[in-house]
């Protein structure tokens, strides 16, 4: 079976006056055809970009310096930009964090939706319009006739959100990136969010990759997840098994930093300092400094990912190497 | 509640917004005859609560439920439009300037975005000086300067940093300045308004720690306002639901988090998303929450709930007090419906 994604030793650098910065670092993964996968991680931790870059979305200073993209077997990341614009927002579609950043607001949402049909399929407006209504009842928008003629800010939060999802439909992609798709939203309309695009990507078959910083949302949606530190993955594996028995030192701190319900009041689990700048990345294992378990080894030798006949999962720490 | 315990005590607040603007946009024709129309927000309706000595008291709610309005007229930075606040017994909300003065001093309020609350032109030490210099004029310079060292210690921030600006820390570090600032005046109470929203896990965790030691180290009371329920589950003494200004539900942790009682608590506390759960099991609210420019009549929640009757729409329901101590305000509850 071919997969539907196949990211190879992904390098993303950031041209700057100083020297070129590397804010991803060599990420491997695959995505099976309708499998969901979370991207996880802090702020900085190259998680956008790596969701970005996928569908050659990376905006100068910032380049794609070595590394392929393979999608449904093609090697879309040397596509010239003609050709790229078949897949982006056509067979890839993307899910950004603010509704009222994404859509056009001096445009009605039918017009918005019709734009998007045309621009890649050759259809009357009228039928593009019949696109647009099915889809806005697929994500359970009320009165969807009414819908296409209204603006954005019409719309509350979570009904812009739900558009902004029906547009990504529209061209019946094989895969959604949603980058951090409810965090501008309450807890309420977030689950409501979430469970329309579970929903959607079990019924259509969809693939997804789900970038978001809240592991409870992860957990929720995905069969497995990414953990990434300092723009590489440190972590990988079944999501169940990540949540339940994480391996990598970050990912238990990230999960016992978690609080947990029941658990009483006692102190939180807390990582020592903070996530490294992308301009002093420390040599070694990039989370040493802040790491409980950390020996000699771990200030020389970065730690590659790999995994054993014991785990289905894979980790970048020489805790389990040594072990080995 | 009229225990001798109770440090703040909030009755019948009602904070309204007047959004009518200038003359001109007040201007409505009726019937072709010009009006002047007016315009309110009603944020904060009929809310009371006490907060005891000692205890993290959460109010918790969505976007535009009125917490954070509540915070702040508590704190007297809005004047309530009808109401009391009072103070260990003593009634802030009527008081002038001076006379509120000692109390500014008690309470204080640390803020959700560090990076706004700060002010960029001042170093850390001229942040932490200001406030004690304003409420403690007696002290000499040099006792200022070991106290803002040793404040900067009880956070967590090292005292040899005084000299920098705000935009050299790092968000949590930020939040932390925030919170020594707050610290400074020696307070009693303090509002802390989304204190970790804008800040990662692994630092999420680091501030919450923070703000649970300061509880324990100074016998801090805390208004603790968060959209985040599970950080409240963690840290809280009680709990306050709110829902378009209304205080819906009021109960200590347990019982709310074990037992919700209210049909809006019982949504929201099934939204969380859970570590290890698998798909989702959230009860599902129609249609979306009401303007606070138009409440719904009767109870405001009869919109959306799943258990309303004819009665909601007409009565607002009353907080009443149920077995195990806990409080929700809701005629089905009351009528033992569910």
């Amino acid at each position: 079976m071919t997969h539907l994604l196949e990211v190879q030793d992904l390098v993303v650098k950031f041209g700057l006056r100083s020297g070129d910065l590397t804010a991803l670092n060599g990420i491997n993964f695959t995505l099976n055809p309708g499998e969901r996968m979370g991207l996880v991680g802090e702020s900085g931790a190259g998680k956008s970009v790596a969701g970005f870059s996928i569908i050659n979305l990376i905006s100068r200073p910032g380049f794609i310096a070595s590394g392929r993209v393979l999608f449904e077997g093609e090697e879309i990341s040397a596509y010239p930009l003609e050709q790229m614009r078949g897949i982006r927002g056509n067979r890839i579609s993307m899910i950004f964090q603010d509704p009222m950043m994404t859509l056009n607001p001096v445009l009605t949402i039918g017009t918005q939706m019709v734009e998007t049909i045309q621009a890649h399929n050759q259809v009357s407006a009228a039928h593009a319009r019949e696109i647009a209504l099915e889809k806005l009842q697929k994500v359970y928008i009320s009165s969807p006739g009414k819908r296409l003629g209204q603006y954005p800010h019409e719309l509350s939060g979570g009904m812009r959100q739900r558009v902004v999802i029906a547009i990504s439909l529209l061209t019946n992609p094989s895969l959604i990136i949603a980058d951090e798709p409810t965090t501008a939203l309450d807890v309420t309309i977030q689950a409501e969010v979430m469970a329309l695009l579970l929903e959607l990507c079990k019924h259509e078959h969809m693939g997804l990759i789900l970038i978001t910083h809240d592991l409870g949302v992860v957990s929720q949606v995905t069969e497995k997840i990414a953990v990434m530190y300092a723009g590489r993955i440190v972590e990988q594996g079944p999501t169940t098994d990540i949540v339940t028995n994480p391996r990598h030192p970050y990912t238990k701190g990230l999960i016992q930093a978690l609080p947990q319900g029941g658990s009483g009041r006692g102190r939180l689990h807390q990582i020592p300092g903070m996530m490294p700048n992308l301009t002093s990345i420390p040599p070694g294992c990039a989370f040493h400094p802040r790491c409980e378990q950390a020996m000699d080894i771990c200030r020389r030798e970065t730690p590659r990912l790999f995994g054993d006949a014991e785990h289905s999962g894979l980790v970048a720490c020489h805790l389990y190497s040594q072990s080995r | 509640m009229t225990d001798s315990k109770s440090l703040v005590r909030i009755s019948n607040v009602v904070k309204h917004f007047d959004i009518s603007g200038g003359f001109l946009d007040r201007i409505s024709f009726s019937g072709g005859m010009p009006a002047l129309t007016t315009t309110t927000v009603k944020a904060i309706n009929d809310v009371s609560l006490d907060i005891a000595q000692g205890e993290i008291l959460s109010v918790v709610g969505e976007s535009g439920c009125g917490k954070s309005t509540l915070g702040r007229t508590v704190l007297g930075l809005y004047p309530p439009t009808s109401g009391e606040i009072a103070f260990r017994g003593q009634r802030i909300d009527n008081l002038s300037p001076k006379e509120m003065l000692p109390y500014r001093r008690k309470m204080q309020m640390v803020f959700q975005d560090p990076y706004a609350s700060l002010n960029p032109r001042m170093t850390v030490r001229q942040i932490l000086e200001e406030p004690t210099h304003f409420h403690f004029p007696e002290l000499s310079g040099s006792q200022v300067q070991d106290k803002v060292a040793e404040v900067m210690r009880q956070v967590g921030v090292d005292p040899a940093w005084a000299g920098r600006f705000p935009h050299e820390f790092s968000g949590g570090q930020r939040q932390r300045i925030s919170i020594a600032r707050a610290l400074m005046v020696d307070p009693e109470f303090i509002v802390a308004d989304e204190p970790i929203s804008a800040l990662d896990v692994s630092i999420q965790a680091q501030i919450l720690n923070l703000i649970m030691d300061c509880q324990e180290r100074f016998g801090l009371t805390y208004m603790f306002i968060t959209h985040d329920l599970s950080v409240v589950e963690h840290i809280s003494t009680r709990v306050a639901v709110m829902y378009l200004g209304t205080l819906c539900e009021l109960a200590d942790k347990k019982s709310l988090y074990g037992d919700p009682q209210h049909p809006y608590s019982r949504a929201l506390l099934s939204a969380i998303p859970k570590l290890g759960a698998k798909g989702f099991a959230h009860i599902r609210l129609k249609g979306e929450v009401p303007t606070p420019i138009h409440l719904p009549t009767g109870c405001v929640f009869h919109t959306r709930c799943p258990f309303v009757e004819e009665r909601c729409r007409r009565e607002i329901p009353k907080l009443l007090t149920r077995p195990n101590g806990s409080q929700a305000a809701c005629h089905a509850l009351e009528e033992g419906q569910i």
